[in-house]
């Protein structure tokens, strides 16, 4: 009987195909706009996951997220290397200085000034040049999304100066870290190069970066450094969690992406619902006729079954696979560098079809279960 | 009527109500009938007597509201709702005014139906299909969608579907309304000639005037209660007159 419940799905090849189309849709739609709000989302941590070296994040008590900083103390370094288990700390600096180019092109960038003795947290992933040429006076390495922006349609080339708040700088590598949640230039350079760009204050330390001793566990490190130095300490993971946090309780961004998935959801649910409902309603003569001939119920629920999990899993499958295609193409764009299909998009828009497809199948299971069999006699 | 041998189909007292209270049907009002094996049995009378409501609780496909039907020595309604099943699918086969095929499957395919509820392969319930298609002259349109087929092929493949899993009753029901004088006294042929077994027993509601010479008993219903039986050789059948009987043809 299976082979009938296809054959009946497949031959009325308009509503075969509206509905696998719908779900195809619906899916695509899931996926894409669940991924791209997590992918938008880990931007906001994207400057934490880079930093692969240290594994803890201290900062002033006050700090929700990483944009937000309140400068240290000088002192709290060393009050943060004297806490036990500690096996080095380093400074971190963040600020966000004017780079304007020598054709007068200019872009407020993301700065981070390393530690100039071991230049903890450099970028990894070099496209040009070195992240130890950060030694030489007056350099800097320069994302390539940032030089793109800064040198639109030029080669990627070293040795070009720039200006960072008036100051000369020369770029020394050309880096592909991660997006970040603003699309400004991530430009590293050395602690001590970084605070005369962006003008002196009376405190400047924005972030400790901290790397616990072998058989220390961050989160107790972290517990520690909190008690010790009344700083806030946070494992790179946890730091990466409070941005997040952040920007879903404090910005539209949630709400947008919410209505959108929500309206997905409500289309795949009720056009694709309501499609294979209709589609089993007119069918409901031919279910008549095969339940006549001695068909059991439970068999009948086999069949519609089987054609709720055959549109579901071709139109599920057309639809990740848009989405694969959408973000293969996507994540080549600079503006859209690392938004990828997520895995748990994907799993949670599957659950989302395979709900859609049992409530619609639910709905017509009820019309075919109640169908007196005699209704094949009524002409 | 033949005493001597064990009916079909013997209903007594059959009574079918529909509704409740003030709005209460009558439609089957006390019921006698009877089937024999080996025996084309025309159900008649004018519209809205209660012949499909007859067949549809003979079928087992409608419950009674009294009296009592027996199929094979067998009341059907002391069966669970599988166990009727299991019997409908075992020893019934059906004919429709609208054919009823499956407009996705050929019409090999459609005349498979009961052998693949039964459980038989699709390969083998197909092949035999096509045997029985074969042997009521539909060799060359075995692979034809109802789409692709005149009414009397439709009716010669739900003819196939109804004969494939060789049933012991056969209801039949309007089966030449849908067609013209020509076809429908073909499909009665077929009918008469590949239906009727000396184990099997067919039943046929009609109002179809033109076919009643293939009868071997005619009950006629009128007012839901069967009024008048005739039993003798075919084309000996009196023509009873309705209101609403299709005409003969000249």
């Amino acid at each position: 009987m299976n082979f009938i419940a296809l054959k009946m799905l497949t031959g009325d090849r308009a509503k075969y195909l509206g509905l696998i189309f719908t779900i195809a849709f619906c899916t695509f739609l899931l996926e894409n706009q669940t991924s791209i709000f997590a992918g938008i989302l880990k931007r906001t941590g994207s400057q934490i996951a880079d930093v692969t070296d240290a594994e803890i994040w201290v900062m002033d008590p006050k700090t929700e997220y990483f944009e937000q900083t309140k400068a240290l103390k000088d002192t709290d370094l060393t009050r943060v290397r004297g806490v036990d288990g500690v096996q080095w700390a380093v400074k971190l600096f963040k600020g966000s200085p004017v780079a304007r180019t020598a054709d007068g092109k200019f872009a407020v960038s993301f700065c981070l000034g390393l530690d100039d003795a071991s230049l903890t947290g450099a970028p990894r992933k070099m496209l040009l040049g070195s992240w130890q040429r950060l030694r030489e006076p007056d350099s800097v390495v320069i994302d390539k999304a940032g030089y793109v922006l800064l040198y639109p349609g030029e080669p990627l080339e070293l040795g070009r100066t720039l200006e960072l708040n008036d100051h000369k700088v020369t770029i020394v590598g050309i880096s592909d870290p991660p997006a970040p949640f603003l699309s400004f230039p991530v430009m590293h350079t050395r602690y001590s190069e970084a605070v005369n760009f962006v003008g002196h204050e009376r405190t400047q330390l924005s972030y400790v970066l901290v790397k616990p001793q072998a058989g220390v566990k961050a989160e107790e490190l972290c517990k520690r450094i909190e008690a010790q130095t009344g700083l806030r300490a946070r494992t790179s993971e946890q730091f990466q969690w409070d941005c997040i946090r952040y920007y879903l309780k404090n910005t539209g961004i949630p709400v947008n992406f919410g209505i959108t998935i929500t309206i997905a959801v409500i289309v795949g649910v009720v056009v694709a619902g309501q499609t294979f409902y209709l589609f089993t309603v007119e069918n409901l003569k031919q279910f008549g006729a095969i339940k006549a001939i001695g068909v059991t119920n439970w068999r009948l629920i086999g069949m519609i079954l089987l054609q709720a999990f055959v549109v579901g899993l071709i139109g599920f499958s057309l639809g990740t696979g848009m989405a694969g295609q959408f973000f293969d193409f996507f994540s080549q764009k600079i503006p859209t560098r690392g938004l990828v299909l997520m895995w748990q998009s994907v799993a949670l828009t599957g659950a989302t079809i395979i709900f859609v497809m049992i409530l619609a199948s639910i709905l017509s299971l009820r019309r075919v279960l109640v169908l007196e069999p005699a209704v094949v006699f009524r002409g | 009527m033949n005493t001597t041998t064990t009916a079909a189909v013997r209903a007594r007292e059959l009574r079918k109500d529909f509704g409740e209270g003030p709005t209460r049907i009558e439609v089957l009002r006390g019921v006698d009938f009877d089937a024999l094996p080996g025996q084309l049995t025309f159900l008649v009378g004018p519209s809205g007597c209660g012949k499909t409501t007859l067949i549809s609780v003979i079928a087992g496909l409608l419950d009674s509201s009294g009296g009592e039907v027996r199929l094979f020595d067998q009341n059907i309604e002391r069966f669970s709702a599988t166990e009727r099943i299991l019997f409908r699918r075992k020893n019934l086969g059906f004919v429709y005014q609208q054919y009823n095929l499956l407009p996705a499957l050929t019409a090999a395919e459609n005349a498979a139906v009961p052998l693949l509820a039964a459980g038989v392969r699709r390969r083998a319930a197909v092949d035999l299909a096509k045997s029985v298609l074969v042997k009521l002259g539909m060799g060359n349109r075995l692979d034809a969608l109802p789409s692709k087929l005149s009414g009397g092929e439709q009716q010669r493949v739900a003819l196939a579907r109804a004969l494939v899993h060789e049933p012991r009753l056969i209801l039949c029901d309007e089966p030449t309304a849908a067609l013209d004088h020509a076809t429908g006294e073909s499909v009665m042929e077929l009918l008469a000639e590949n239906a009727v077994h000396p184990k099997t027993a067919v039943i046929v509601v009609t109002h179809d005037t033109r076919v009643f010479h293939h009868a071997d008993a005619i009950a006629h219903m009128d007012d839901g209660r069967i009024v008048k039986t005739e039993s003798r050789h075919r084309n000996e059948i009196e023509i009873p007159e309705f209101e609403d009987a299709i005409p003969m043809l000249a």
